[in-house]
């Protein structure tokens, strides 16, 4: 009986898995596939196959085909996929540090702080020599490091325990003041005005393998940190105090999931702008079918949200091709009324 | 086990707790009582290593507290809080299992065999297992406050802190828990550190009480000391009364509700309340009094509003007197709930009563009296049990409020008063030929309305007892003398 129980969870567990992982793939195949050129699937897994793991020699595909796959849909499909599994594990992380399933890394500031940093570097048209290209995103990561440091001094200075509601309002005001410096440098600009518009609603387009490389790392760092902290996230999903009556030390792992955080979503704005509601929608999502189990929500929510912006992004690319939408608007088209959605089911839960 | 010396802080820079020391043995299971903001719940915070505190030391197994880390202190201390957020629907497993959090190693802390049977164990004690895989916001308040207790004890710990156990369960739940709490120190030696606003569980169950007030220690001591009348009165600001646990060594502490000051016009107990037939004498009183009796129904101490003294036959003879004499006064619309009844063989016009006044107060005597089965209590041993029929019942009426000094005493003076009218009639014992005392089947109610003047004692030469042994003596004489008349015709 005991077994068979046992069993049967590691296989819901198991289902879990599978549907996740078969979502992203797919996601990925249409990704790949769907756009002003068509690519069958079976060439797409021909030429990765052949061209990635050396598999079988590349004799019968298109040259075209292979170009538009390796050069341009490959590595966007694979970033749009990083970008949405760093924003997605980053907000249930924030949720459960925060208890509250409307917490996602734009409450606590960290991607406003990561915009302020990329909009300075187009503003002021810094670069440094060393870093290249990579000056943008490696301004981001580090405005998202200065922003969260500040957000939680702030906090502390208010109240010494740093309560959770203590860091979402001070990383709510920090925000609002953020987004005027932002508007305020956006303002002064002249023909860069598009450039930094069209960044500041997010895009995976035309970034190339070099962003892949940026995001990468930083995204197996915080996704690690996040991933050893499960445990500790659903102790504090019952109250600070509550996980240290159990065991938790909360001062040390609410920094490290903090920092964790904030090393995702800065880098995910790096690369991609601020594409907002893939951290609140993807997370609220996977735990309604799966259960708040963070050992089990981190990981699916990385699967589910790689899949998700993957999607997000080929519609905006093809709903009104040629033209493409800024990604964000989809992700936002769809996550406000989520937003709105899971907000009165709080309140009628609370009333109820 | 734990040593708590000179502990002084608090939230801010105003000390909440201002040096409080005290020590606890294993197995002991510890109350905290005190008034809103009086620091339980501070002294709490700082036991569980929640809340930081200026100065002193908390001595934990010889440790102080502060050396321990969040693990260590977890696998010694546990905490069931008052309230508990939750935010996401764990089932009930899940967050039992998260008590094994401090026992788990490594950096994936993977689940052995150990923690499935603790969890599985602790589940079973608290009656969670059959619910473990329902979330737990479906759960009624006292179900989710079994599991927390039960994601405290898979802690393993060797000390409980509870705050305000019993805050949301029902009273069937509050002793369930506390039942299982006093197992677990006397069988598991667990030691229970809780904090109680209901002062008489807190008597009931704690071996020893902490009383705080305004962050300090009043008393630290065993209840009885601690519950007394006095000191809860000044500490809680409030009226309160002591009386004992009817079953179990155990001080209860009552609530006073302020008397409302538009009360039932004054009235007095006297004849005119009286009803007097056939069947019966009753007394039917407006308000409820407080009696102490020796009736059938309505015995020992308690609040009756109606009073009958039921005649019978002298052949009355039934094997259940008592529900026979209930469904009797059910028969004639008295609330047996509410009613002090008694027997006599003896006519109730025979009865006689009278009301003698004193200068603020008053007591209605009503007697009737068979002498029949007269006895000498002091040659009592010389009779064998017969059924003879003759009772002296005695009924006394206080306008006034009465301590339980004063009770006792009353029925001290009202039989004194008896035996002496007794003895001046010469009612003779027939066995023994001695002066008789009384009966064997005497019964008396001393009934008091509780309302106007404190009479704290009724001995004979107190104003009370001056009344109540004339009265007595009058009426018992009176009545003696109309039943021998009937006896004579």
């Amino acid at each position: 009986m005991q077994k068979l129980f046992t069993l049967k969870y590691l296989n819901n567990k198991f289902v879990a898995y599978l549907i996740a992982a078969a979502f992203l793939i797919i996601a990925m195949l249409f990704g790949i596939s769907i756009g002003t050129v068509s690519v069958p699937v079976i060439d797409i897994i021909k030429i990765i196959g052949a061209e990635i793991f050396r598999i079988a020699p590349n004799e019968n595909i298109d040259p075209m085909y292979s170009n538009i796959v390796l050069n341009i849909r490959l590595p966007r499909v694979i970033l749009a996929g990083l970008v949405g599994a760093s924003l997605a594990i980053a907000g249930a992380a924030f949720q459960g540090l925060l208890r509250n399933p409307l917490a996602d890394p734009y409450t606590l500031g960290v991607s406003s702080g990561a915009s302020v940093g990329a909009v300075l570097t187009l503003f002021f048209s810094i670069s440094i020599p060393v870093a290249g290209m990579f000056t943008l995103p490696l301004f981001s990561i580090l405005f998202a490091f200065i922003t969260i440091f500040l957000v939680l001094f702030f906090a502390r200075q208010i109240d010494r325990s740093m309560k959770v509601e203590t860091i979402i309002l001070t990383g709510i005001i920090f925000s609002s003041f953020l987004g005027s410096l932002i508007s305020l440098m956006i303002a002064l600009t002249g023909e860069e005005l598009r450039q930094i518009i069209g960044w500041l609603l997010g895009s995976v387009s035309m970034r190339g393998w070099a962003y892949i490389k940026i995001i990468f790392p930083f995204f197996i760092i915080g996704s690690l940190l996040l991933l050893i902290n499960s445990r500790e996230l659903n102790a504090m999903s019952f109250g600070e105090e509550r996980a240290q009556h159990i065991g938790v030390n909360v001062q040390k792992r609410k920094m490290t999931i903090l920092i964790a955080g904030s090393i995702l979503t800065g880098a995910a704005v790096a690369v991609s702008g601020t594409i907002g509601f893939v951290g609140l929608v993807i997370p609220h999502l996977t735990r309604l079918l799966w259960g708040p189990d963070h050992r089990h929500l981190l990981p699916l929510s990385i699967l589910a949200g790689g899949g998700f912006l993957i999607l997000a992004d080929l519609v905006a690319r093809t709903i009104i091709s040629p033209t493409e939408l800024p990604i964000g608007v989809i992700t936002a088209l769809i996550g406000a009324p989520v937003f709105g959605l899971i907000l009165m089911n709080r309140r009628k839960e609370r009333r109820g | 086990m734990l040593s708590v010396q000179q502990l002084t802080g608090g939230y801010s820079v105003d000390s909440v707790l201002k040096n409080v020391s005290f020590e606890l043995e294993q197995g002991e299971l510890f109350g905290i009582l005190g008034p809103n903001g009086s620091g339980k719940t501070t002294l709490l915070k700082m036991l569980s290593g929640i809340l930081p505190f200026s100065e002193g030391t908390i001595l934990l197994k010889g440790i102080p507290i502060k050396e321990y880390t969040a693990k260590e202190l977890a696998k010694v201390v546990a905490v069931l809080p008052q309230h508990t957020s939750q935010s996401f629907s764990y089932t009930v497993k899940e967050t039992v299992s998260l008590g094994r959090y401090a026992h788990q190693k490594g950096w994936f802390q993977t689940w052995s065999a150990d923690d499935e049977r603790i969890v599985r164990q602790v589940m079973e004690q608290t009656g969670v297992a059959h619910f473990e895989d329902h979330p737990i916001h479906e759960l009624s308040g006292g179900e989710r406050q079994r599991v927390f207790l039960a994601q405290a004890l898979a802690q393993e710990p060797e000390i409980l802190l509870l705050d305000e156990p019993t805050n949301h369960l029902d009273l069937s739940f509050q002793k369930e828990l506390l039942d299982l709490l006093k197992e677990w120190t006397k069988v598991k030696g667990l030691t229970v550190i809780s904090i109680f606003h209901d002062l008489n569980l807190a008597g009931l169950y704690c071996d020893r009480l902490l009383l705080l007030e305004n962050g300090e220690i009043n008393i630290n001591h065993t209840p009885n000391e601690v519950l007394r009348e006095e000191r809860i009165r000044k500490v809680y600001r409030t009226k309160i009364q002591k009386q004992p646990h009817p079953k179990v060594p155990a001080p209860q502490m009552v609530l006073l509700p302020e008397e409302l000051s538009e009360e039932k016009g004054s009235f007095t107990i006297d004849e005119s309340l009286l009803e007097v037939s056939k069947e019966y004498i009753a007394l039917k009183c407006p308000i409820p009094l407080r009696t102490m009796s020796s009736g059938v129904v309505g015995s020992g101490t308690g609040w009756h509003q109606f009073f009958v003294n039921r005649h019978v036959d002298k052949d009355y003879d039934c094997s259940d007197h008592r529900r026979e004499m209930v469904n009797y006064l059910k028969s004639y619309h008295f609330e047996p709930g509410e009613t002090v009844g008694m027997m006599t063989a003896v006519y109730p016009e025979d009865v006689s009563h009278q009301l003698y006044q004193a200068d603020d107060f008053s007591a209605f005597i009503v007697v009737t009296a068979g002498v029949g089965n007269a006895i000498d209590a002091a040659r009592s041993e010389e009779h064998t049990f017969n059924k003879t029929p003759g009772t002296i019942n005695t009924w006394v009426f206080v306008n006034g409020e009465l301590t339980e000094e004063a009770f006792i005493q009353s029925i001290m003076t009202a039989t004194e008063a008896k035996v002496k009218a007794m003895h001046d009639l010469e009612v003779m014992d027939a066995v023994t030929g001695t002066v008789a005392t009384g009966t064997s089947t005497d019964s008396i109610l001393i009934a008091a309305t509780q309302k106007g003047q404190r009479q704290d004692y009724a001995g004979t030469i107190t104003p009370l007892g001056k009344l109540i042994g004339k009265g007595v003596y009058e009426c018992t004489m009176m009545a003696i003398q109309k039943s021998r008349k009937r006896k004579k015709k």
